[in-house]
Parts: C-alpha cells; structure tokens; sequence
C-alpha cells in the first residue's frame, strides 16, 4: 500500500484503527496478566496446549492464590495471645520521611498497617490517627489513590471510640490496597507490603516474650512458631513474581529466617471435623506438638530484629 | 469512512472490557461477599478473580487455633453454584459445600494452628461448553475477635 497516495483523512483512519489495535492488544495483555496473576500472589498454571479446544483448556486451568495474615489478623492473633500494648516497639510516625523508594514505602505500608491494627486492636486512639495518617502518606507514595482518603480519615476521626468501627475501616483499607494493586498489575507491591506487614508482626510478638519464659507453655510463642506453616505461602508469594526486582531481594531475608525455622519442630495429628449441630460451626480436632529450644528462639529473635531495623532503617 | 470509524470504536469498546470486568469483581467482592461475612470481621485481604466455567482455584492460608473463622466463597449470578472444599496438608477432605447444599460459607474453629487448602470449582453448564460463561469468584476470610 502507498501511505502517500492516501488522502489525509484516510490517513487519520489509518493511523486511528492502528493506534486502536495498539492499545487493544496492550490492554487484553494487561487484563490477562490481571486475570493470571490476580489478588495476592495468585498465579495460574495453564497445562493445556494452546491448540486444544476450549473445553479442555477450561478443564485444566487451576488459579492459585497464597493467603498471608492480614496485617488485621496479625493484630489480633497478638492480642488474642494475652499480648500487652507497647507503644514502644512501632515504627516512628516521623520516619516516613525516610522511605522514598517503593520498597521501602511498600515495606513501611505494610509496617505502618500493622501498627495501626495493633493500636486499634488496644483502643489506642491517638497512636491509631497517627498511624494511619503514616500508612496514608505510605499508599500515597505509593500512588494507591483510592486506599486511604480524607473521607476515611475523618470517619475513623468520627468513630474514635468505636472499636468496631475502626477495625472495619481499616479492614476497607486493606482491602481497597490490595484490590487497587491487583487491579493495577502490581502483584509484587502488594506481596511486598504484605510481607512487611508479616515481619512487624513477628517483630512485635518476639518483642513481647518475656525472657525466661517457658517457650512450651507460651500463646505468643505458640503464634510465632505457627508462622513456620506459613513460609512456604511467603516464599511462593514473592516467587511469584518474578519480574519484581524488590520482591527478589526480600527472598534472601524469608530463607534465612526459613533456615531457622527449620530447626523448630512441629508434629501433628490427624484432623478430624467434627460440627456442632446447635451452631453449624464445625472444630477442626488435632493435636500440635512444637519442638523448639531456647537457642533457636534466641536466634529467630534476633534475625527478626535484624530485618525489621533495615526495614524501618 | 462512518463505517470504518464504528469498527473502530468497537475494537476499543471490546478492548477495555477486561478492565471493566476486573473493577466488577472488586465491586463484586466488597458489596456481596465481604457484606455476607459478618458478624465475622473480614481479614481485609483480597482474592477474587474472573473464572470461566469449569475453571478451578485453590488458595493455600494457615489458620490459627483458638479463632472461630468464616470462610466465603462467592461466585457471581451466572456461574450457578460454585463447589469449594477444605482439604489438610495430607489431602484430607475435610468439608464439601456439595454435601450441605452448596453452602457458599463454612465456619469452622481449630483445635491446632493448619495450614489449610481450598478448592473452588465453577461448574459447567450442559451444552455450553463451546461457550463458557465467565464471571467473578471471591474467596474471603472473616474472624472473629475474642
């Protein structure tokens, strides 16, 4: 075809049905890698031959996601624990001057969040608005835009005193983050910021073990320890994606720590379901038993420490 | 010219529909399912994806002992109704929602911290293979606070 030999205005079709085959395929790859990678972590596996029929390319398809606790859930397994409330051991308010890279942003999000749950979770009102005003300042950075407004500010301002409430915001928070980051193909932020969420958590149950404790017969050293049944789902997270340079470097801080949890024991039984007919909730009966001696406790404690002061650094 | 132009518009229109579809299923799962967990506190985690007919998710969580959990499991009007199962680290099935009516929750307690698996699958629709319905699918998590 002779490009000149066309009039200007079909040209301009030209041109336009190009820049609209350009933009059509950009965008079906962006909503197939949505589609592929959506929420935390989630990878799909297609095992069928792109030339097989559609049924069974359908048949074959398997969606994998990897759930870690929530920086909510963390909060509350703490206090669930027996847990004190220690202003002391959160990130500083004042450095979030500090993180200007998405990874540190990221990290400190998910710190941040932790925090605010924490705070929340012991009606800590005046540290919960400082906290989320830091994890705002973090999602902003971030360019999260629908996260954390000034509506939502003002409405947990609004409830201060109103536990249930507040947990709810900050349980919408969560959720717009994380839905924002998926929607936007950011699979990576949001593993980062849930794996900076993750290790506060550690941070703050191995900072609230009382030394010389007996470890066997301790609810928070119990929580710590069961976050060992949860580093293969934060190995797969950040393995997952691949194309995140950021999430590669924390992959060298979870072996070491999986290097040391690998030295704790955990046996279990058989699970066996049992429901409640009276209130259709259904108890999972097993028995756990945990192996761990003080040197390795002792050991974890301070590789958390360690990872959490660069973190926050 | 005015023919070439509304091909046009709908290579656009056509082009934009994941993203659409993908903002739906976030609506999908903050106004249907997280609504539905209550009184469980929902975790504030999002799993939610477009599945086709006859596609199958799984998600790997660790729950924790002495916490009562409501797990949900929503699949949009069109997909009819979406099987999930618990299985343990075994392989151990341990709740079917096929065997209670394709419950679209379960509430459950541990007596020891697991990691847990869940299986979601879509059912087919007879003679719609050649065209498979799509539509979202949300796995959610509620707990509730001592």
């Amino acid at each position: 075809m002779n490009i000149k030999a066309l009039d200007t205005g079909k040209q301009f079709l030209l041109l336009f049905t190009f820049l609209v085959f350009i933009l059509g395929s950009c965008v079906t790859d962006k909503g197939k890698e949505a589609k592929n990678a959506d929420s935390s972590g989630l990878s799909k596996d297609f095992n069928a031959n792109a030339d097989d029929d559609l049924t069974e390319k359908i048949n074959t398809a398997k969606r994998i996601f990897y759930s870690l606790p929530s920086p909510l859930e963390t909060a509350m397994l703490i206090k669930n624990a027996g847990a004190v409330y220690d202003g002391d051991l959160l990130n500083k308010v004042e450095n979030t001057s500090k993180y200007n890279t998405n990874l540190k942003m990221a990290l400190n999000l998910g710190i941040y969040t932790t925090d605010l749950s924490y705070a929340s979770l012991f009606d800590q009102t005046q540290a919960t608005l400082s906290y989320i005003n830091a994890a705002k300042k973090m999602a902003d950075g971030l360019e999260i835009l629908d996260a954390i407004d000034q509506a939502t500010i003002t409405r947990l301002e609004e409830n201060i005193n109103n536990r249930d409430v507040i947990i709810d915001i900050i349980s919408e928070t969560l959720l717009n983050s994380s839905s924002f980051l998926e929607d936007k193909g950011l699979q990576g932020t949001s593993a980062i910021i849930l794996v900076g969420g993750w290790v506060e958590g550690l941070h703050i149950a191995t900072s609230l073990v009382t030394p010389g404790t007996d470890l066997q017969k301790n609810k928070l050293v119990e929580r710590i320890v069961d976050q060992k049944l949860s580093l293969n789902i934060v190995v797969s997270l950040l393995e997952n994606n691949k194309d995140n340079a950021e999430a590669q470097v924390l992959l060298k801080d979870v072996a070491e720590l999986k290097a040391i949890y690998d030295k704790i024991t955990i046996e279990q039984s058989e699970i066996t379901p049992v429901e409640d007919p009276n209130t259709n909730v259904t108890m999972l009966k097993s028995v756990s038993t945990i192996k761990m001696t003080q040197a390795v406790f002792d050991e974890l404690t301070r590789k958390v420490k360690e990872l959490r002061t660069r973190y926050i650094s | 010219m005015k023919r070439s132009l509304f091909v046009s518009i709908l290579f656009v229109v056509f082009a934009l529909v994941p993203f659409s579809a993908i903002g739906q299923c976030k609506q999908f799962a903050k106004n249907t399912c997280k609504v539905g967990l209550s009184p469980y506190q929902h975790d504030g985690n999002y799993h939610a994806a477009i599945l086709l007919e006859g596609e199958e998710a799984e998600l790997y969580k660790t729950f924790y002992s002495d916490t009562q959990y409501r797990i949900g499991i929503c699949g949009a009007n069109n997909l009819g109704e979406v099987e999930f199962s618990i299985v343990d680290g075994n392989g151990k099935e341990l709740y079917n929602n096929k065997f209670h009516g394709y419950e679209w929750k379960w509430d459950f307690k541990l007596e020891s911290s697991q990691q847990l698996k869940i299986i979601v699958k879509v059912p087919v629709t007879k003679g719609m293979a050649d065209d498979p319905k799509e539509g979202c699918v949300a796995i959610m998590f509620g707990f509730k606070d001592k």
